[in-house]
């Protein structure tokens, strides 16, 4: 909690993760917008209705009832186990992103209340190395589970990830296994989980607790699969259908359960929680 | 026999083929001859030696997808006294990446699972590279809760470059298959051992070896990504990128069954013969073989809350990471 109040003040002045102006390009329809316009209808194109990737924090305001969150494991931190060789230092890289993005890593965990329904969430954040997942995503994640569990309550993880985190190596990968087998537990203790997709979610995070929801919903438009469409394309040598691997495509698919506007998203949640009780 | 040989392989090559020419012209009658093919085969065996124990990250990438090393079906076949292989996921299709069935090791009857490559053209496209599909996953699954329903152990053998990346297997949500499968291992309610026999490549790989012991072969690899694909990120941009590229990718990564030992990441190793596992296959299986009895033996007794406990555990532990000091 000390945490998440400290880098508040700092971080209103970059709240907004669309380039900076008083206009803005749609990633969807390439249409230019205004900027306040956008920011007033919650990061969401007036045009076409894609929904810009925000930030961890923005998405807790719009999930969990004001001074009800209290973070959990805000305070651990990246190591640099293999001592990655690149052309930047693993660590630059980490410092980085933290400046960049106001954050100590890839994901916020903690609980709070949803519509005064007491919830363990876990919220990713694209904006730290592409949401990607090593150690700390995925004990932080892990001990969210395992928190949710033990207070029997359910869990909510909004997803935003490029997937594992290439720098970790193997600890990275690991970490699919282990989160996925907290959330059996969790399970198994017959407790609601449910996940949210938002754009993009791939690899890692996807191949693991993001497709382990009992019930899984998607922001629209949004990007969820297990490859990325550049190494399908260059795989098969084919151009990709327009809508692949858009969340309306998994509903199609049958491998989600709803596509839900970032505006209906809390009160969709909190009436599955309210009918799942 | 027509081998194949990889460039560091050379050396070793020249001498075998001498070796090869020599016993063929002695015929086991000249003592001369004898007494300089025992030399020869001395020689080559130090040669083997040093080269193998000196191998780079890049040099074990190209041994574990060596197109003569043993794969799946092959240790199946040597360790094995009967093995009736399954199909299909009794959903959509039958995946011939993966391959599984009901097998028996020194009569012990256990279910056995495992990425499946191809020899030759035309069966290396059927295997689809040992890529599968999220039907193999499926078929894997099935097995497997099979195997908890007749409280039979289950083997899985992992050697994939990874999980299909194609239009059909994102369709039929090769990412929920392969997180089932983490999950539902995670909870198998039987003594479950995975051994790496050559490349472990990334969530493909992962899929199949949540266990309560993951060992490696000697030579194999496990990665998050290929170094081919880890080179490419990193330094594409700076124009073509090639062997050195994937070396320093492969040195990065820390993929070798060494340094995942040395991470607590898997629980062992397991040596291979003289020159690799595709040198003397029988005697690679036969490692592997031993290895499960005495892991087999190990894991028997074992109340089976304890042995998830314990499962649960050991994946718990992975991940390093610090405390703020402030
Ligand atoms: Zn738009």
């Amino acid at each position: 909690m000390a945490w998440f109040k400290k880098t508040k003040p700092k971080d209103t002045n970059k709240r907004v993760k669309i380039p900076e102006g008083l206009w803005v390009k749609c990633n969807s329809c390439k249409e230019i917008v205004y900027r306040k316009e956008v920011e007033r209808n919650l990061q969401v194109c007036p045009k076409c209705n894609y929904h810009f990737r925000i930030s961890a924090k923005e998405r807790l305001t719009l999930l969990i009832d004001g001074g009800t969150f209290q973070e959990l494991a805000g305070d651990i931190l990246p190591t640099d186990p293999l001592k990655f060789k690149d052309s930047k230092s693993y660590k630059d890289r980490l410092e980085e992103n933290r400046k960049k993005s106001g954050l100590t890593e890839a994901v916020i965990t903690g609980e709070g209340r949803l519509n005064g329904i007491p919830v363990v969430i876990a919220i990713m954040d694209f904006h730290f190395m592409g949401g990607s997942m090593g150690s700390v995503v995925g004990e932080k994640v892990t001990r969210a589970t395992e928190e949710a569990t033990q207070k029997g309550v359910p869990l909510i993880i909004v997803s935003s990830s490029g997937g594992a985190r290439m720098q970790e190596g193997m600890f990275s990968l690991m970490q699919m296994a282990k989160v996925s087998a907290a959330i059996a537990r969790h399970k198994e203790a017959g407790l609601p989980y449910i996940s949210v997709l938002t754009d993009p979610t791939f690899g890692g995070v996807s191949a693991s607790f993001a497709m382990l929801g009992d019930i899984i919903i998607a922001e629209p438009k949004s990007l969820i699969g297990f490859a990325g469409p550049r190494v399908i394309e260059q795989t098969i040598k084919q151009q990709l259908p327009e809508d692949f691997q858009r969340a309306e495509f998994l509903l199609d698919h049958g491998l989600i359960d709803m596509v839900v506007e970032r505006k209906n998203m809390k009160e969709t949640v909190y009436r599955l929680l309210t009918l799942l009780k | 026999m027509i081998r194949y040989y990889l460039d560091f392989e050379k050396p070793i090559q020249e001498l075998e083929l001498k070796i090869e020419e020599l016993r063929r012209l002695s015929n086991g009658s000249d003592k001369k001859a004898e007494e300089e093919l025992g030399r020869l085969e001395q020689q080559a065996e130090t040669l083997r030696n040093e080269i193998f124990s000196k191998l780079t990250p890049w040099q074990k990438t190209q041994i574990a997808r060596h197109p003569d090393r043993p794969f799946t079906m092959d240790y199946i076949n040597m360790i094995t006294d009967d093995f009736i292989e399954l199909h299909g996921d009794r959903r959509f299709a039958d995946d011939p990446a993966i391959v599984g069935g009901l097998g028996s090791i020194d009569g012990i009857n256990m279910v056995i699972i495992g990425h499946q490559k191809g020899r030759g053209t035309k069966e290396r496209i059927r295997r689809n590279f040992g890529q599968p599909h999220p039907e193999g996953y499926r078929k894997a699954l099935r097995l497997m809760e099979m195997a908890e329903r007749f409280r039979k152990p289950v083997l899985t053998l992992v050697d994939t470059p990874g999980a299909f990346p194609g239009i059909g297997a994102e369709e039929r949500g090769q990412a929920e298959a392969i997180a089932t499968c983490l999950m539902v291992m995670s909870r198998l309610k039987v003594p479950v051992i995975s051994v790496v026999i050559g490349e472990g490549g990334s969530g493909g790989a992962l899929a199949l070896s949540v266990a309560d012991r993951l060992y490696m072969l000697e030579h194999s690899i496990y990665s998050v990504i290929s170094p081919e694909g880890c080179a490419a990120i990193l330094w594409k941009k700076n124009g073509e990128i090639g062997q050195e590229e994937y070396a320093r990718a492969a040195d990065a990564l820390k993929l070798t069954a060494q340094d995942l030992l040395k991470f607590k990441i898997i629980d062992g190793i397991i040596q291979e013969p003289s020159g690799g596992a595709h040198r003397d296959p029988e005697a690679a299986a036969m490692n592997i073989k031993e290895t499960i009895l005495s892991t087999i033996e190990e894991l028997k007794d074992a109340e089976i809350e304890k042995l998830l406990e314990e499962r649960y555990k050991k994946l718990r532990r992975i991940g390093k990471f610090t405390r703020q000091s402030e």
